[in-house]
């Protein structure tokens, strides 16, 4: 079937891949269901394709020379863009304007929007995450930059009180479009007080939005989306993705695109087990799905890319399809993203479930630093092929435990 | 190794003595009897407090002790550069580089008992109040016999014996920390004092002024100690602070402006200060100090800075080539003895380097201990929960 524009990457055959323009303020959205069950709203039983037919300006011709961009030049090429459409864009962080970004995700910027718009600050979070809400609650559209979310812990009160619950607590009066991003989750070596993920803190608040990239294509889809969005975004990167090339379509360049929140992404179809994982760790449970392949267990690997809101039809339908589930995630197991998916697919997906759902997370302890530590307190690929072949009912070789 | 004679009319030989250290050849290395009194590069800067004199006794002893230890903390800091180039060292790793003279003068005024915090930028700190070159580097590379056992990294060096409380990796966060230090000396009336101690960039956090205040309201004796270096990460503290005088910015909270490159300054301001805070409450003092290396290893620190303002500081107000200087104008050491003192660090430095690349990473179970002090034995778990759990101590 003519599926129109969902994906114009003749060498990416991604299923999903939303073309979507949702501001609804700006360009309208054109949209038709060509799905089995028709509705939009149903609670899906089989993925949706959409199709949809592009704003005229969009149409190009492709080439089919596969591009690639870095999630840093992603992640800048979006914020560019973004300001350069919109003035009440701005950005606020450390290190963000002369050093270039601590990272070198705001590199440029600042030469080319200047001081007003690039705005360095002090070592100061509490005070320039409240600065920038109170900026959102008149009008402007703030891009708080913490330079790790370790950080934000020092501002949390304004991400939560301030930026959270103000639309539902004015009645609608006061929106809060404002995006907090960083890198999250652990890096390498960089101890207890700089390790942490705060996916499932932010996760649990409602009023937040919450995105968690992966590739190059997340990265500039999902920043741009939470940029026109009006409500307060947390935008969870990761470090060790900064450096990664990922293959971009030309559709993605272009400076309109962006993804939907709350969408996620089947990153690649399988039928005997469902991994979910986000950021980082798609890459992981990709690499896991290839070494099960091996095994003859054909692993379907959903890509979060928002864990609020949790695109609960995604995860449930694929279960629905497999019987087997395994989360992954870097965070603190207790009350983690793989909780809630575990306790979403029980409560939604019960009778489909052949094996318990399997949860691989981070260790339950502070994150050391010596090397050989470090490790164990992470989910290794072998972590996640063993889980997958747990659920599968295939005999793992025990080892012991500590 | 023979005493070397030398012709220089400028040097008398003090000693014939021979014996295998060279610094026991010549009898004023132990003379702590002799006051040889020093003024300080420049006097002190009040802010609502009379400030201490510029002149400052001290002994032959004292000024070659300070000569050797500087020397030693900055031998291990060029050599942590060189590991974490090569990757032994991991992850975040800050050095203190011509800031030695604050943590030696301020050793020298105060007790083991006086409580010391300070953030990221520790490992001299570490080494002034007593711990070993061997605990550091194992520290650093992530070995058993770090004064973490490995598991804290080069943020989070602790030696409570010694009073000192680390070695944290939020910006600001030792400041609170160390007046609640204070509040517990004061508690228990024991007649100590609390050094806390941040940087320029720290100094705008607003938790240091809630903490401050308490302190101010409850007469703490804490120290506040500023150890400016002029940048905050890559940002020079006339972008990031609208009044650079930190030494002003308790406002009611009295404060000093002390030259942080000369370590008898320092010391000269941590006794004032110490006997200060036991009668009248929190003080801050202002080090003006430099760091030569970048923010951390992962900074070049040349993008925010000249070359020529960081070889100016090293010309012009190094805090070793100070005490040199006044080794060498006082006769207490001839300049190959003082270059002998260096080699020796050098050796120090690399044996313990060697022995600390002996010792093991820590064994697999470590991951589990030290999570409480008392586990009540709850249960915890490895990344698959299934494949590695294990009930807590």
């Amino acid at each position: 079937m003519a599926i129109g524009v969902a994906s114009f990457n003749l060498l990416q055959p991604v299923i999903g891949n939303y073309f979507c323009l949702i501001d609804e303020n700006m360009w309208g959205i054109i949209r038709q269901n060509v799905g089995v069950t028709g509705g939009l709203s149903s609670q899906g039983l089989g993925n949706h394709m959409m199709r949809l037919r592009p704003v005229a300006s969009a149409m190009r011709n492709y080439s089919s020379a596969t591009k690639e961009m870095t999630v840093r030049d992603a992640l800048n090429s979006a914020l560019d863009e973004e300001m350069a459409a919109d003035p009440n864009v701005f950005v606020m962080g450390e290190e963000v304007g002369e050093y270039q970004g601590a990272y070198k995700i705001t590199k440029g910027l600042l030469d080319k929007y200047g001081p007003e718009r690039v705005v360095d600050t002090p070592i100061t979070e509490a005070g320039f995450a409240g600065i920038g809400v109170g900026a959102a609650y008149h009008g402007l559209r703030p891009v708080i930059e913490f330079m790790t979310f370790n950080f934000s812990m020092q501002a949390i009160d304004h991400v939560i009180n301030s930026a959270a619950k103000s639309n539902y607590m004015s009645a609608g009066q006061i929106n809060v479009p404002i995006v907090f991003r960083g890198p999250n989750g652990p890096a390498a070596g960089v101890g207890a007080q700089h390790s942490q993920c705060y996916g499932a803190w932010y996760g649990s608040v409602p009023g937040l939005k919450v995105l968690v990239p992966y590739s190059s294509e997340d990265a500039r889809g999902l920043l741009k989306a939470a940029i026109r969005d009006p409500d307060p975004v947390v935008f969870l990167e990761n470090e060790l993705l900064y450096g990664e090339s990922f293959p971009v379509s030309a559709e993605s360049l272009d400076s309109s695109f962006c993804l939907p929140i709350g969408k996620a992404k089947i990153e690649r179809e399988g039928k005997d087990i469902t991994i979910t994982a986000f950021s980082k760790m798609v890459g992981y449970a990709l690499k896991a799905a290839e070494i099960l392949e091996k095994d003859g267990i054909n692993a379907e690997v959903i890509n979060l890319r928002s864990i609020r809101p949790l695109d609960r039809a995604t995860i449930n339908a694929s279960v629905r399809k497999t019987n087997r589930l395994v989360t992954v995630e870097e965070g603190f197991p207790q009350h983690g993203i793989g909780a809630e998916i575990c306790a979403s697919v029980v409560e939604d997906s019960f009778g489909y479930l052949d094996a318990p759902v399997e949860r691989i997370a981070g260790a339950d302890v502070p994150t050391p630093y010596a090397a050989n530590l470090e490790r164990m307190a992470f989910p290794q690929i072998e972590d996640i092929v063993r889980a997958a072949k747990r659920a599968c009912y295939r005999s793992v070789p025990m080892s012991a435990t500590a | 190794m023979a005493l070397a004679h030398r012709s220089s009319g400028l040097l008398k030989p003090l000693s014939t003595a021979s014996s295998s250290s060279f610094l026991h050849r010549r009898p004023y290395s132990t003379d702590d009897t002799t006051t040889i009194t020093v003024e300080t590069s420049v006097p002190f800067t009040g802010h609502n407090c009379e400030t201490p004199s510029r002149s400052v006794d001290t002994n032959p002893k004292e000024l070659m002790t300070f000569f050797t230890d500087m020397a030693l903390m900055r031998r291990m800091e060029i050599a942590a550069d060189s590991l974490y180039k090569s990757k032994l060292i991991r992850g975040f790793c800050h050095l203190y580089d011509g800031q030695e003279a604050v943590s030696i003068g301020m050793e020298a005024a105060i007790t083991k008992k006086d409580c010391i915090i300070t953030a990221y930028r520790d490992h001299c700190l570490f080494l002034g109040r007593g711990g070993t070159l061997l605990e550091s580097f194992a520290e650093l590379m992530g070995r058993t016999a770090g004064c973490s056992n490995g598991k804290g990294g080069s943020m989070h060096f602790y030696k409570k014996e010694a009073c000192f409380f680390g070695g944290h990796g939020i910006v600001g966060a030792q400041v609170p920390l160390g007046c609640g230090l204070a509040f517990a000396q004061k508690y228990r009336k024991e007649g100590h004092v609390t050094f806390t101690m941040y940087g320029d960039g720290a100094a705008n956090q607003g938790q240091l002024f809630e903490a401050l205040n308490m302190a101010a309201l409850w007469d703490l004796p804490a120290i506040l100690v500023c150890e400016n270096n002029h940048y905050g990460m890559g940002t020079a503290e006339w972008r990031a602070a609208k009044s650079p005088a930190y030494y002003k910015r308790g406002d009611y909270v009295p404060g000093l402006k002390v030259d942080g490159m000369d370590a008898f300054a320092v010391k000269q301001a941590c006794k004032f200060a110490k006997e200060h805070v036991l009668k009248n409450g929190p003080i801050i003092l202002e080090m003006d100090t430099y760091r030569y290396h970048g923010h951390s290893m992962s900074d070049p620190g040349s993008t925010y800075r000249t070359r020529d303002e960081i070889s100016g500081v090293r010309q012009e107000r190094d805090p070793i080539e100070r005490i040199r200087k006044l080794i060498l104008a006082h006769d207490l050491a001839t300049e190959k003895e003082l270059k002998d003192i260096e080699k020796q660090a050098r050796k120090e430095v690399d044996e313990a380097i060697a022995k600390a690349k002996e010792s093991p990473m820590p064994d697999e179970p470590e991951l589990f201990t030290n999570v409480y002090r008392k586990g009540f034995g709850v249960e915890s778990f490895g990344a698959d929960r299934k494949e590695l759990r294990t009930t807590l101590p």
